[in-house]
């Protein structure tokens, strides 16, 4: 199996193969169908994110082993404008484009990992990690 | 016995306005009153019973594969696929055939009289070939139901979804896709419409087949939902499964305004409650 696979995300076409992606890697990992509707989701959030505030970018796939456990983690990397106030962002409601806030929060949610990386005007990195 | 000596095809002859009366009687007993009305329950039981006592004629009681159960298996198709897309359980499915036991060996017994061992082969060769039919529905119910999930599993870039009028006042709107594109909108505007021609109350938004609902898809369906009230229709959302409930709770969307339901069933049936449309047995019995 691929451990790792890394893929653009551009436009809103890229966020639906991005979620057919992750699909397919969780099942391939053996997910439950409640995990796999989890990551799948976050995903979707952050894929969407990196099209709508980053300007596109990329995501990288990769299969996880500690021994013990598996699991899947997504890294979504752009190179946009980058988020001012990571705490702010991450609060359920906020929101700078008419969404509904909870894009970055949920995603948090649906993930046993998550990171948030970000320079104003270099980029934001958001990686999350599901464990089997 | 012969299978050619049964008495089930002049059986069937015979007694068709009694065997189809109780046949009826007997599917009221077991679907769920809000599953289906009771005319169009008659009418499907008649068009069956037709062709039924047609392919029974040919005296092929013992292969259901034949083509002079063409008609048969075709209707028990339609009426599968069609349960499976409304969310019946595979038995209420079957018991469309199953429920025809009883009111048919009340007619092998009154025909065949005393003579115990000729009705026991009569019980016999009408059990096989019921369950048989019954089967059948459960297989074609299956394939329909897998063909559904993997639907789900594959998402599809687009959807294509008429609005369609389940009854006087309620419209329903099956999703299926993904929610990503502009369509979008023009799906939501569609129902929206609708809802302004039709003058109907209560507007179903089955999300069945839409693979996964993220914040964007929420927030499509919590404005249809908010436009639709402003011109005087309530919502209802079904096809809810488990994970994509979870996942919904997870992501902190607040859908308590709302109400859902897990399936097209489940909505209508409280869509009836609520226009106060009575379909279903009749009060009384
Ligand atoms: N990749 C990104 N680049 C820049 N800003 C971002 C990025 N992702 C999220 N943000 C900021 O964080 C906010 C909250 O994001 P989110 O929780 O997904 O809600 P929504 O997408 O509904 O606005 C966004 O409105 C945006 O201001
Ligand atoms: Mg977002």
């Amino acid at each position: 199996m691929t451990e790792h696979e890394t893929r653009p995300i551009r436009s809103s076409e890229d966020v639906v193969i991005v979620r057919q992606l992750v699909r397919a890697w969780a099942i391939r990992l053996g997910f439950s169908l409640v995990d796999q509707t989890k990551i799948v989701t976050a995903a979707s959030e952050l894929a969407r994110n990196t099209v709508d505030y980053g300007g596109g970018g990329i995501v990288r796939l990769e299969a996880l082993s500690d021994g013990r456990r598996i699991g899947l983690r997504l890294t979504f990397e752009d190179k946009g404008p980058g988020i001012e106030d990571l705490a702010l962002a991450l609060k359920d409601g906020y929101t700078s484009g008419g969404g509904l806030g909870l894009g970055l929060g949920g995603a948090k949610r649906l993930s046993n990992d998550f990171e948030l990386v970000s320079k104003p005007g270099e980029g934001t990195r958001v990686s999350i990690t599901r464990w089997r | 016995m012969t299978r050619s000596a049964s008495r089930l095809p002049d059986i069937l002859k015979q007694n068709d306005a009694d065997i189809l009366r109780d046949w009826v009687k007997e599917q009221l007993a077991t679907l769920r009153p809000e599953a289906m009305s009771e005319s169009s329950l008659r009418e499907q039981t008649q068009r069956f019973f037709g062709l039924l006592r047609d392919a029974v004629q040919s005296g092929e009681l013992g292969d259901i594969t034949g083509p002079a159960w063409t008609g048969v298996r075709e209707m028990l198709t339609d009426l599968s696929q069609s349960r499976a897309t409304f969310g019946y359980t595979p038995s209420e499915t079957a018991m469309f055939v199953l429920s025809l036991k009883q009111p048919l060996f009340t007619r092998l017994r009154q025909d065949v009289g005393r003579d115990a061992e000729a009705l026991a082969d009569e019980v016999w060769t009408a059990t096989l070939l019921l369950d048989k039919l019954a089967l059948f529905t459960t297989e074609v119910y299956q394939k329909g139901r897998e063909a559904l999930i993997s639907r789900q599993q594959h998402e599809m870039l687009e959807l294509s979804t008429p609005v369609v009028q389940l009854w006087d006042n309620v419209l329903a709107l099956p999703l299926i896709g993904t929610l990503d594109s502009a369509r979008t909108q023009v799906v939501m505007e569609n129902l929206l419409h609708k809802i302004v021609d039709t003058g109907a109350a209560i507007a179903i938004i089955d999300i069945t087949g839409v693979p996964t609902v993220d914040t964007l898809v929420a927030q499509h369906l919590l404005k249809t939902v908010a436009a639709a009230r402003l011109m005087g229709a309530d919502c209802i959302i079904s096809g809810i499964r488990p994970q994509i409930a979870q996942t919904i709770v997870h992501l902190g969307v607040e859908l308590a305004s709302v109400v859902t339901k897990a399936t097209l069933a489940d909505a209508f049936a409280i869509a009836l409650q609520k226009t106060g449309a009575t379909i279903g047995k009749p009060a009384g019995r």
